[in-house]
């Protein structure tokens, strides 16, 4: 993608001198359109999951049972006024159902419904939209197996797969530096026990560790420590590349000029890493940061795909899609796989995002 | 040569042997185990599952059944299968059979398909065709393989061109020799399709911007300042040079490639190692976990020498090395 946006120009070089880095580089990745883009997406799928139970009309454990495999209802409009037809059953035992005519009911904005937790906290009944009428429900991307509304669970999904992503990517990336920082500059037997350990993990492909990892625990376990279970497994994968990457910075950044005088002045080696080796290796870590959150949030979709990641009735991206598993279901409700089509979006924004990152501190392509 | 064949095969053993300990300890951590299920059965006598426990040495301690566990290994023995009653590497071998044949024809199409595209695209660069096959990569580096093979499922499922799922149809005994070779052929094309599509993309990528690259070489510039025709630059000169790198990349994807003919076998019911060790870990078979984790490790391992051994008969600096 670098070489598609060609003579990129950040400014003339008198502004550049008085710009930091950091600067330079937001300059220089507000003019990718697409990386922007990545970011204005990203920003409003982590808005929407941190208010997610606002956002959703409905709960991620309510049923209705008078409407499994519901199709997704489509927003009529009464002259400007959006409304929402009443499905009925047509023919009992084939879920197929289609709009009463002129049965209709008005959406109106911030409706009481269900009552949730606004960010876990602030206890609450309103929602953004709805009909607050149980008779005319709104299911943007129509139920699932025991009628639970598809939209609303996977933007609860949402909290889990994004949080994972962010948490996972923060976890292994403070092991990855630290370790491979230390391993670099220190050298010596140090460096050859870690790099060997790097290697091995490395060299078992990552979801058979994952798996192997995931059977060593018990299978009885609170959504929360399944949650933090997902996060270490996959972070304990995910170290050992990002260790030998640093490390390979590390041991070309020890020889610099600036880390020998901070030596010969007499500061600590823990010291001398943390100010002087891990900030050298900044710019690559915000660019390898950003593009491997996919393999958290796709970790965790394997995982709870599976059945051995989060669990029913808890809602996430991964869980959901197990539904599709059953090919009948995949062929007659399609709709059953919208969570896929979030987690490409996600991917998608990400990869722009970091892409973009990489042409904009890549100093040498200017 | 010789001694780098000799050196790096040296190098594999004490690799092998640490993925068989850390799989066999987590193996040995794990709650619970097969023989608590036999122990429910009234029909296995608890002097039978004594003798069972006694042969794995499942109450003798860690180091002990891992010594010979590993004992047997050496020998060709990766243990017995409880779930299936019979040998782990007599089982595995059919499902190591099934993931190489599905790896190896999803990379060849992978890379005849990818290796054409880079190079349109890096010939033509910022051409309609480049902007094209280049978004048309970013999305397929952006599909889960989870998602692309429930599609790949509903294709088959709608349609009926292809079997949903498995490897062979349930009539398959009883078919002709040439039946039975088209039966496997037609339920191996859409898995492959699947796999060779997620891991296009990044072949793709690489082979455009490795030819990018080498055409704003000097050698590329002296070539055609000499006159030379653009298509010999291009064929003769600049692309050879722009393979070569992407041999490690061919030893780089063999991880990605194993790990999505993981998903592709779980979700279309593909009976390769993938698939054996999800079924071994459900029913706590747990010396089968270690064979098939063993095993993939070893596909991996052996891949990736394979693919050095490829770099260094064609750069022979890193032979020096």
């Amino acid at each position: 993608m670098a070489e598609t946006i060609t003579n990129v120009t950040a400014g003339t070089d008198e502004d550049i001198v008085n710009l930091s880095p950091w600067q330079i580089m937001w300059r220089r990745l507000r003019q990718r359109k697409l990386a922007m883009a990545g970011a204005v997406v990203l920003l409003v799928l982590y808005f929407v999951a941190a208010l997610a139970g606002f956002f959703a009309p409905y709960g991620y454990e309510r049923q209705d049972r008078d409407r499994f495999f519901h199709p997704p209802t489509k927003i009529r409009f009464d002259g400007l006024r959006p409304v929402m037809a009443r499905y009925h059953l047509t023919e009992p035992g084939s879920f197929k159902y289609e709009p009463v005519a002129d049965d209709r009911k008005p959406i109106s904005l911030f409706v009481q419904g269900e009552k949730y937790k606004l960010l876990g906290l602030i206890p609450s009944t309103t929602h953004l939209f709805g009909t607050g009428d149980e008779a005319y429900p709104i299911y943007l991307l129509g139920t699932d197996q025991y009628g639970r509304d598809i939209f609303s669970r996977m933007l609860y999904g949402s909290q889990i797969s994004l949080s994972i992503g962010l948490i996972g990517i923060i976890l292994s990336y403070s092991i990855g530096v630290f370790v491979g920082a230390a391993s670099g500059y220190y050298g010596g037997k140090v460096d050859t026990l870690i790099m060997r350990l790097c290697e091995l993990i490395m060299s078992i492909p990552g979801l058979y560790l994952i798996l192997a990892l995931r059977a060593t625990f018990p299978s009885n376990l609170t959504s929360v420590q399944m949650y933090l279970l997902i996060v270490v497994i996959l972070s304990f994968v995910g170290w050992a590349s990002t260790a030998r990457v640093i490390r390979g910075m590390a041991l070309s950044l020890r020889e610099r000029q600036y880390v020998l005088a901070a030596r010969a002045l007499g500061q600590s080696n823990l010291q001398i890493i943390i100010k002087h080796i891990i900030p050298g290796t900044f710019s690559y870590l915000i660019v390898g940061a950003t593009l491997s959150i996919p393999y958290y949030i796709l970790g965790e979709v394997v995982l709870s795909y599976l059945t051995v990641g989060i669990q029913e009735p808890e809602a996430s991206w991964g869980n959901m899609l197990n539904a599709a598993q059953n090919t009948e279901y995949l062929r007659n409700y399609p709709w059953l796989l919208a969570p896929g089509a979030a987690i490409f979006i996600t991917v998608l924004a990400f990869n722009f995002l970091g892409d973009g990152l990489r042409d904009a501190v890549d100093t040498k392509s200017a | 040569m010789w001694q780098y064949i000799a050196k790096r095969i040296l190098h594999l053993i004490p690799l092998l042997f640490g993925v068989s300990l850390l799989t066999y300890m987590l193996m040995w951590m794990t709650p619970g185990s097969f023989y608590d299920n036999l122990k429910q059965n009234p029909q296995i006598s608890p002097e039978k599952i004594k003798e069972l426990e006694a042969k794995r040495h499942i109450n003798e301690p860690f180091y002990v059944a891992y010594s010979y566990w590993l004992l047997n290994a050496v020998k060709g023995d990766l243990g017995y299968s409880l779930a299936y009653k019979m040998d782990a590497s007599k089982l595995i071998s059919t499902r190591l059979l099934n993931t190489f044949l599905l790896s190896f024809f999803a990379t060849v199409l992978a890379w005849a398909i990818a290796i054409p595209m880079g190079i349109v695209a890096a010939v033509h660069k910022d051409s309609i065709a480049d902007r094209a096959l280049s978004s048309v990569a970013f999305m397929g580096l952006s599909i889960p393989e989870v998602l692309l093979a429930l599609l790949a499922l509903m294709l088959a499922a709608s349609t009926g061109w292809f079997p949903v799922g498995g490897s062979q149809s349930p009539m398959y005994d009883l078919m002709e020799p040439g039946e039975k070779f088209w039966n496997r052929v037609h339920h191996l094309i859409l898995p492959t399709l699947v796999l060779a599509a997620s891991s296009l993309a990044g072949i793709m990528r690489y082979m455009r911007s490795n030819l990018l690259d080498t055409l704003r070489a000097e050698f590329v510039t002296t070539a055609r300042a000499k006159g030379m025709a653009e298509g010999w630059v291009i064929y003769k000169h600049a692309l050879r040079n722009a393979i070569n790198p992407l041999l490690t990349i061919f030893g780089y994807s063999l991880a990605g490639l194993l790990s999505g003919a993981f998903i592709v076998e779980n979700v279309m019911a593909w009976p390769g190692l993938g698939r054996l060790t999800i079924e071994a870990i459900t029913s706590k078979d747990y010396e089968l976990v270690v064979a098939t984790v063993v095993m993939a490790t070893a596909l991996l391992v052996i891949g990736n020498f394979i693919a050095d051994l490829l770099l260094a008969w064609s750069d022979p600096r890193i032979r020096l090395k």
